[in-house]
């Protein structure tokens, strides 16, 4: 399992990655292996709001779905579509994989660094 | 008295024994006796399976059969292939359950993939779902599927079918979704009406080709104005119509829908009848219940499986936009075997015999006396209007053994031809209705 | 296996309609110039090709089928031949109402039959499955909650041991679902039910017994919470296979129900369809109910109510299937009747009893009509899942007990195995499950690769659902 250094994490099992007053938002590594084969996503649409630990999108493996919350208040300014296409990039690499960029960012939760994720991940188990 | 329990009582006290009970006493002694039923209910003696028969064979003979079927109205006699009959009376297609199970289930999967190719091929739409309870509820279900957060009216043309536009209605009741009728005019939907009723609310328009008088309307500038204000379209078609007519997908719908009991079910009353759906890829995710998919096994064979279950009621529970679950997959398959038995020569042939038909008896009426009520193009269906009340007129065809068309007003007739109708039927009914109209 | 497509050869075709013996009429512009492809076969081909995909359908006819919460019994011929019979098939569904007094009659007995079989007053034949009987149900209390101008009532309460598709139902007539958690027994919590209602409570969907297959003892409580907090119940009728003849929902506290009657009624579910999904009703719930009904003495005629909620499909329901399950209760009459529901339970408890030395229960007690098996345990020691156990199961030509429900058990099969199966076919399967059960501690491998007897290996789902192909190329 990876837990890449310079990422934030909340508890919802999403990775936050700041870059010029804006948040990119995905899943970890440990979702997505939790998830298994994930076979479509639903993203929001530019422009509408996201709002701090409430769903933003989903995703599907072949006989569930789950939630993705979000860990910031904000706008989305971007959303990822080659997810749309191949949402195995997913489980392939989900630090690259991002869901959507955020601006305007309003609020944000307590983030963990990468060695507490990793310590809440496995207690998880 | 009947049963179909297979354990004899000796058998079933054996069992009993063998999992520590006395008696079924003990099997439901945790049930509260409050809830339990005293003494027995007040239902008839069990039958034996002759006794059964006769009595329901003596209710069945209490209906009417006509012969000679000139009514339609949401329900056609069309001609039945025996193949059909026999093929889906096969005893695994009848009694398997939803195909969960792929690896038993590649028959009536495989089935289902060719019927959805087939309705696709019918409405030249990109996607079709495994099909819903009848034409009323796809049409019901369609407008679900166009419901954004932003645009939620849903509109419906009054020259639908009343039973379809109740539907709709109940529905959307249900989802909180305001529903408007877009009146009519002269057996068409009033598009000025239609132009009015169009804002940036309005998430669909269902319109009937050909609607509920058999006329067909201007589908073209219907989706024109439509798709201008931003909402999607919805036609409701006959699929044996679609045999010679113009797809939903050339006149640029986004949903297509109908009543498959023309292709192959038998009137039963009222159902079990087949409800189609099919759309564009744009919008395949938004299709309620099953679909199938084709894919292959770990050895690269061809394999066929229930897929995109993720929007489903059972996963999506409570965010799911349908409820659906039990489809009328057997109704797919009559309908799929009665495509195959028709080919495309047949079916076009079918619709080519109920157009030209129901012209020829338009004509006869009109000689007889019974005027068109609408000067418009129409296909295998058309309202007449009577001298007198139109109550005799079909009682004096019942007499005959004939199923005159639906009264629709106190001098109002919807009438319907199909291939199963005659030169020397439609001839009768002619001279009969002369007869009675001259009195 | 080809698809019907492929085996099409230009030319080919069936002799069905005569040449046409009026002139021919020509709709010109609303013409299609679209393709159409249908497969042109001769009426060989097409036999074959559908006696093939027959053969690689798993029916009840074709063995043992204990698919929890499905009711797979045998399916009567005589209801097969009787739903046949011309003079039910060949009605129009808009004829006069003089010429269909048998159809009328056949809905009217088959209401007043299973009203008497529930407890209720009233009965709509109109819905055309259990989950549109369901959705029927919870617009029935809408429509009361609204004719009270009580409109504050928004939410329904769903335990989670309700069955699977309640929640879809009741959010598709507009509520709020308010999932109540059941206790550790499998019933639901009377603490947890009692903070769930208010004003705000429209009514409770449940199903008894649940759908882990135990009888809830407290229901006449649960039924007192609802009712006195102003909220309506609502019985979901999947499970009735295990108490008819015996309870009754009107007695349990019910106000609304659907049935199953291809469940417990006993007609063939078709491959998925069509079902038919009665809504029933107490007295003063009837006038809000579907459709029409037929009423009368002598002459019966089809009467609707001004406060009818409208119509949920076309005409009165999947009639045939009515006919079918009228054909069933009148055969079984009320000997039969709780007959069936006795022997779905003893079967099922005798399953049970002779499996649970080596396979944990999720809830260890006297089961009804099914009972959930949790292998939880068993994946963990030896890495064979409930998947893994199921498909085994169909080398041994059995049809796999339903997996991984109820949600609330991880690993789960859930089996029924119906009153309509011999002590013999109970024997073979639990035999079956031991010897799967000794293959997983030993050769837990194994079980993954199988099955290996069915026409297709364990298809690819992932692929499938990620690029889907959901027709053929013509």
């Amino acid at each position: 399992m990876n837990y890449p250094k310079e990422l934030c994490y909340v508890k919802s099992h999403e990775w936050v990655k700041k870059e010029d007053g804006t948040v990119l938002i995905g899943i970890t590594d440990y979702a997505q292996d939790a998830l298994g084969d994930l076979v479509f996503v639903n993203l929001p649409e530019v422009g509408d709001e996201v709002v701090m630990g409430e769903a933003f999108a989903d995703v599907e493996s072949v006989k569930a779905v789950s939630d993705v919350y979000s860990p910031v208040s904000g706008v989305v300014k971007e959303i990822n579509e080659a997810l749309l296409d191949q949402p195995e990039l997913i489980n392939e690499n989900p630090y690259e994989a991002w869901f959507i960029r955020v601006e305007q960012i309003t609020e944000e939760e307590e983030y963990m660094n990468a060695e507490e994720y990793q310590e809440f991940a496995e207690s998880e188990e | 008295m009947g049963k179909y329990v297979v354990s004899t009582e000796k058998e079933q006290q054996e069992m009993l024994r063998s999992i520590g009970m006395e008696s079924f006493e003990d099997l439901f002694g945790h049930i509260p006796e409050e809830v339990k039923i005293k003494g027995e209910l007040n239902l008839p003696h069990g039958r034996s399976e002759l006794e059964t028969f006769a009595k329901m064979e003596e209710l069945s003979e209490e209906n009417k059969v006509f012969r000679h079927i000139f009514r339609g109205a949401g329900a056609y006699s069309h001609y039945i292939p025996s193949a059909v009959k026999s093929i889906v009376a096969k005893e695994e297609f009848v009694t398997a359950y939803t195909p969960y199970q792929a690896e038993i289930s590649q028959g009536i999967l495989q089935s289902i993939f060719e019927y959805q190719t087939m309705i696709c091929e019918l409405t030249g739409m990109e996607v079709s779902n495994a099909s819903v309870y009848d034409g009323a509820s796809a049409a019901a279900e369609a407008t679900a599927m166009c419901r954004e957060r932003k645009r939620s009216r849903v509109l419906v043309s009054a020259t639908a079918n009343p039973e379809v536009i109740k539907t709709i209605k109940t529905y959307c009741h249900g989802s909180n979704t305001p529903v408007t009728v877009i009146p009519e005019k002269d057996g068409e939907m009033d598009l000025d009406l239609l132009k009015e009723a169009l804002d940036s609310e309005t998430a669909c328009l269902y319109v009937q080709q050909p609607n509920f008088y058999g006329i067909l309307e201007d589908c073209d500038k219907i989706c024109a104005l439509v798709h201008e204000s931003g909402a999607k379209l919805i036609m409701g078609t006959n699929p044996i119509a679609l045999g010679i007519l113009k797809t939903p997908a050339e006149y640029g719908a986004d949903i297509a829908v109908g009543e498959g009991q023309p292709l192959g079910m038998p009137l039963s009353f009222g159902g079990p009848y087949l409800g189609y759906m099919s759309t564009t890829k744009a919008m395949e995710r938004k299709l309620p219940g099953r679909i199938v998919g084709e894919t292959t096994d770990a050895e690269g064979r061809r394999a066929f499986v229930l897929t995109l279950q993720a929007r489903e009621q059972h996963i999506r529970r409570e965010k799911a936009s349908s409820n659906i679950c039990s489809n009328e997959a057997l109704c797919a398959l009559t309908a799929s075997v009665y495509l195959s038995v028709m080919g495309k020569e047949g079916l076009q042939k079918a619709a080519r015999q109920c157009t030209s038909k129901a012209h020829f008896l338009q004509g006869k009426l009109s000689e007889a006396g019974l005027t068109l009520k609408y000067e418009k193009p129409f296909f295998h269906e058309f309202v007449t209007c009577t001298p007198i009340p139109a109550g005799e007129i079909l009682d004096k065809l019942e007499e005959e053994g004939i199923l005159g068309g639906l009264p629709i007003g106190e001098k109002e007739i919807l009438w319907c031809a199909t291939e199963k109708n005659t030169r020397e039927e439609m001839e009768k009914v002619a001279v009969l209705v002369k007869e009675v109209c001259g009195r | 296996m080809k698809l019907i497509f492929e085996e099409s050869r230009e030319g080919r075709g069936c002799s069905i309609l005569p040449p046409c013996d009026v002139p021919e009429v020509s709709l010109g512009e609303y013409e299609r110039k679209q393709e159409l492809h249908l497969p042109e076969l001769a009426e060989t081909d097409i036999s074959r090709h559908y006696t093939k995909l027959a053969n690689r359908t798993h029916g009840v006819n074709n063995g043992f089928y204990p698919l929890g919460s499905c009711t797979m019994k045998y399916n009567p011929k005589v209801n097969e031949e009787i739903a046949s019979l011309k003079g039910f098939t060949g009605i129009h569904p808009l004829q006069p109402e003089h010429t269909v007094q048998g159809c009328l009659k056949v809905l009217k007995l088959a209401e007043e039959l299973l009203c008497e079989i529930t407890g209720m007053d009233g009965m709509s034949f109109q819905p055309a499955a259990g989950a549109h009987g369901e959705f029927t149900g919870m617009l029935l209390i809408k429509a009361y909650h609204e004719s009270r101008n009580d409109t504050k009532r928004t939410k329904m309460i769903v335990p989670d041991s309700a069955h699977g598709t309640n929640p879809a139902s009741a959010a598709m007539a507009g509520f709020t679902v308010v999932n109540v958690p059941s206790g550790s027994d499998g019933c639901v919590d009377l603490e947890k039910l009692r903070e769930a209602v208010g004003d705000d409570t429209a009514g409770l969907m449940l199903t008894n017994p649940n759908t882990v297959g135990l009888f809830d003892k407290n229901i006449l409580e649960i039924t007192e919470i609802i009712h006195k907090a102003g909220g309506l119940c609502y019985y979901d009728g999947a499970n009735l296979n295990a108490v008819m003849g015996l309870v009754r929902p009107g007695d349990m506290g019910f106000d609304v129900i659907h049935l199953n009657l291809h469940k417990t009624f006993s007609t063939p579910h078709g491959g998925g369809g069509p079902g038919s999904g009665p809504c029933g009703c107490k007295d003063f719930l009837i006038p809000f109910l579907p459709g029409k009904r037929a009423e009368g003495e002598e002459v019966l005629s089809l009467v609707g109510s001004e406060k009818s909620i409208g119509n949920v499909k076309a005409f009165y329901g999947n009639f045939l299937v009515v006919v079918k399950a009228l054909s069933y209760i009148l055969t079984l009459g009320r000997e039969g009747i709780p007959e069936a529901a006795k022997n779905a339970v003893l079967n099922a408890n005798y399953m049970m009893y002779h499996l649970k030395d080596l396979y944990d229960m999720a809830y260890d007690e006297i089961c009804m009509h099914e009972f959930v098996m949790d292998l939880g345990r068993l994946k963990k020691e030896t890495g064979a899942s409930a998947m893994d156990v199921a498909k085994a199961l169909l080398d041994y030509g059995i049809h796999p007990p339903t997996m991984y429900f109820p949600l609330i058990v991880h690993e789960a099969l859930m089996v029924e195995p119906t009153e309509t199966e011999s002590r013999e076919t109970l024997d073979e399967a639990i035999q079956a499950f031991r010897e799967i059960y000794e293959t997983a501690t030993k050769n837990a491998e194994e079980l993954h690769q199988c099955p290996k007897t069915t026409t297709i290996g364990r298809p690819d789902e992932v692929k499938a659902a990620r690029h889907p192909v959901l027709r053929a190329e013509l």
